[in-house]
């Protein structure tokens, strides 16, 4: 039931968000085929199929349990797919362990922010990877690419790169997560309801650094259950239904109540299979 | 976008608040310094003889043992873990290092303590081994740890040498406390201590000027290297005096340098290596550190055996300044001074937060509370009460700044 074309004509009220580059076809950075996941006799994903463009905003919805976090856990390297295959970039991959991934340029923003808290901004942009000259620690060269780091995603909050995670606010540690993975030459970045737990600034902040994410050719695929964020910073929606991908594209093609329609219902009249129809 | 940081810091009373950032950042130091000014003044004001040479001195080769319990213990907290076999490690360390070096054996010294040592690190190890693979809490595990390590030692203990204890007879096993510096040498040691200390601070400081990075106020420099400078040259002093009745006795006790370097390593591994950052990250949040790729069940075990090792040389101290050990002057409740010492010295006991230097101010506090309540003659059942009090203190601190690190987010 899937849908991949990114080539429909657009005839939504919305304007084209063209990050794709014109839309000529190319390798898609990340390809998933048939990717089923069973735990147990609960299947918690039947064969999807995704392509995630690079340096484009793939926003996924669904409703509690519709398989979305096991989706991207699948494509961290957290749980190993039951069946399917993965192509990055045109290769077949299958990351095993968040490292794997990692290495390959899949980095992991989780909801619960694995961060120190009782380590300062730069030891935990540099967790796992620090710099050192003659067996120390080189803070001096971590510190400049932290700052730098920072300036170029435009994170104007937060005062020292010194001061303790743990004292930083949940839009903060976001960025500082997102950060980490930039820093870590990450192209693609997941991140699992970054602004479920943010108030009204720090959801603008968080929003504005996704933009900025993709700006820089960095592809981006979001969960959210906030529409208004999604149709805010997405250029492609993805839709999952009790484990399965029952539609995504360009977000053109869709709107609010149609994608409320696929999540809840999993099908869409107004979608699938007449795209066609616009909905202002 | 920068009214991110005011947003959700909700403000209430403001000294209560700025209490809450003092605790949250890492200035855990500054409330043991201040206990150990308050409790050095109260002493010398209740009895001249505190701050006297040959009371100096002696309370310096007391905290040794304290002081290097104290730090085994903090490899451990640091990490969320605690080791309660530690104390019983460090008796057997002590006594194996004893009784190799004993005219019967005769086995030279470093043979004897690197026994001694090992037997400490293994005990340890295991120990590790067994919490990490069986996901048990290390309480439990290491309760389990100390009671069979104190029925090995007092088995040997009645057993070796007739039953009658283990005696010092060795002279390094002996000097270690008893031992001191000559005079130039102690001062060669309190100089190199001071310059050593001030140097790097302003290296530091320059280099990370010359990166364009902000860098500590000259003025705060400045006057930390003054305290060091004072303290080391009061120190230098105080040992320079004769402290003997009828034989001259001066100099720096060989404890004193010993506790120095490995304080100077131990801060340099935690401060300023790979190995102790990924400490501190385990300790502070396991999940993040294995997602960034640290073997946590690797440095879990490394931090039991750093422990173990610094248990083990406590334990050559401890029978330095006894004279030897018999299973009668044993004592079970060394262990309880080691968590004690560490977390008056600011060592959390949730992990991950607390330093080596802490550590020690938190053993002489305990050193100078047993030494200074024995002045007074307040010894004993005071001398309880008092550390239990200090204890409770250094526990509420650790708390309420743990509790405001959660509400920062
Ligand atoms: N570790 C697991 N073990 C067993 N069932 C799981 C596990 N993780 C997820 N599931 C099941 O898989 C389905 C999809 O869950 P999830 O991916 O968390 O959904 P979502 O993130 O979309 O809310 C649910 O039915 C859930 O109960
Ligand atoms: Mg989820």
């Amino acid at each position: 039931m899937s849908e991949t074309n990114s080539s429909t004509p657009d005839t939504t009220a919305r304007p084209p968000m063209d990050n794709s580059g014109g839309g000529q076809p190319s390798v898609p950075l990340l390809a998933l085929r048939g990717i089923s996941k069973n735990f147990g006799p609960v299947q918690a994903l039947q064969r999807v199929d995704l392509d995630i463009p690079a340096g484009q905003v793939t926003a996924l919805v669904g409703d509690n349990g519709a398989g979305k976090s096991t989706l991207i856990k699948a494509i961290a390297g957290i749980y190993a797919p039951s069946s399917g295959t993965m192509m990055w970039n045109g290769q077949e991959v299958h990351p095993h362990t968040p490292r794997d991934a990692a290495a390959l340029g899949i980095a992991t923003v989780y909801q619960d922010l694995a961060l120190c808290d009782n380590i300062d901004i730069v030891g935990n942009m540099f967790l796992g990877f620090e710099d050192t000259s003659a067996g120390a620690l080189d803070e001096i060269s971590m510190e400049l690419k932290t700052v730098q780091t920072l300036k170029d995603l435009q994170v104007s909050t937060v005062k020292s790169v010194r001061q303790l995670v743990g004292s930083l606010s949940g839009g903060q540690r976001q960025a500082i997560a997102v950060a980490r993975a930039v820093m870590r030459d990450a192209r693609l970045v997941i991140m699992d309801e970054p602004t479920a737990a943010l108030g009204v600034t720090q959801t603008a902040n968080v929003l504005n650094l996704i933009k900025t994410l993709s700006s820089r050719g960095i592809s981006v695929l979001v969960i959210s259950h906030n529409l208004n964020d999604v149709f805010a910073v997405a250029d492609r929606i993805a839709v999952m239904y009790l484990g399965n991908l029952v539609s995504n594209g360009p977000i053109s093609k869709y709107d609010p109540s149609s994608t409320v329609e696929l999540i809840t219902t999993g099908a869409s009249e107004r979608v699938e299979p007449h795209p066609l129809h616009s909905f202002a | 976008m920068t009214t991110d940081t005011i947003s959700d810091t909700p403000s209430t009373t403001s000294w209560l608040d700025a209490l809450r950032k003092l605790l949250r950042q890492d200035s855990g130091l500054i409330p043991v310094l201040v206990a150990l000014v308050l409790l050095v003044v109260y002493f010398e004001i209740r009895s001249s003889v505190f701050l006297q040479a040959a009371n100096i001195a002696n309370l310096f080769t007391q905290a040794a043992v304290y002081v290097l319990l104290a730090m085994a213990e903090t490899w451990l907290l640091l990490l969320g873990e605690i080791d309660l076999s530690l104390g019983w490690a460090s008796t057997g360390a002590g006594m194996l290092a004893g009784i190799y070096t004993n005219v019967q054996y005769g086995w030279p010294w470093p043979v004897a303590f690197l026994l001694g040592i090992v037997a400490a690190v293994i005990v340890a190890a295991v120990s590790g081994f067994l919490t990490v693979k069986f996901k048990v809490a290390s309480f439990i595990v290491t309760l389990g740890m100390q009671l069979i390590v104190q029925g090995l030692v007092i088995y040997e203990l009645d057993k070796v040498f007739q039953g009658g204890g283990v005696p010092v007879q060795n002279a390094v096993l002996r000097n270690l406390i008893a031992g001191d510096l000559t005079p130039t040498w102690s001062w060669i040691f309190v100089i190199a201590v001071v310059v050593g200390l001030s140097a790097l601070a302003f290296v530091r400081r320059a280099k990370r000027k010359a990166a364009g990075l902000t860098a500590p106020a000259l003025w705060k420099l400045v006057l930390r290297v003054v305290v060091i400078a004072a303290v080391g040259l009061f120190l230098g002093y105080i040992f320079s005096v004769n402290r003997g009745s009828f034989i001259a006795v001066t100099g720096v006790p060989f404890a004193v340098p010993i506790v120095f370097a490995l304080v100077g390593l131990y801060s340099f591994i935690l401060g300023r290596t790979k190995f102790g950052r990924y400490m501190y990250a385990i300790g502070g949040n396991a999940e993040a550190a294995r997602r960034a790729g640290i073997p946590v069940d690797r440095y879990r075990i490394y931090a039991f055996m750093l422990g173990g090792f610094t248990a083990a040389i406590a334990g050559l101290m401890l029978i330095s300044q006894l004279g030897g050990i018999a299973s009668s002057s044993t004592d079970s409740t060394i262990v309880l001074y080691a968590v004690a010492g560490a977390v008056i010295g600011g060592v959390s006991l949730f992990g991950g937060r607390g330093r080596m230097v802490g550590a020690v101010l938190g053993g002489v506090i305990l050193a100078v509370i047993k030494n200074g309540l024995t002045l007074i003659q307040l010894s004993g059942p005071a001398q309880y009460i008092v550390t239990g009090v200090v204890l409770i203190a250094a526990v509420l601190v650790d708390v309420v700044g743990r509790r405001s690190q959660q509400l920062a987010k």
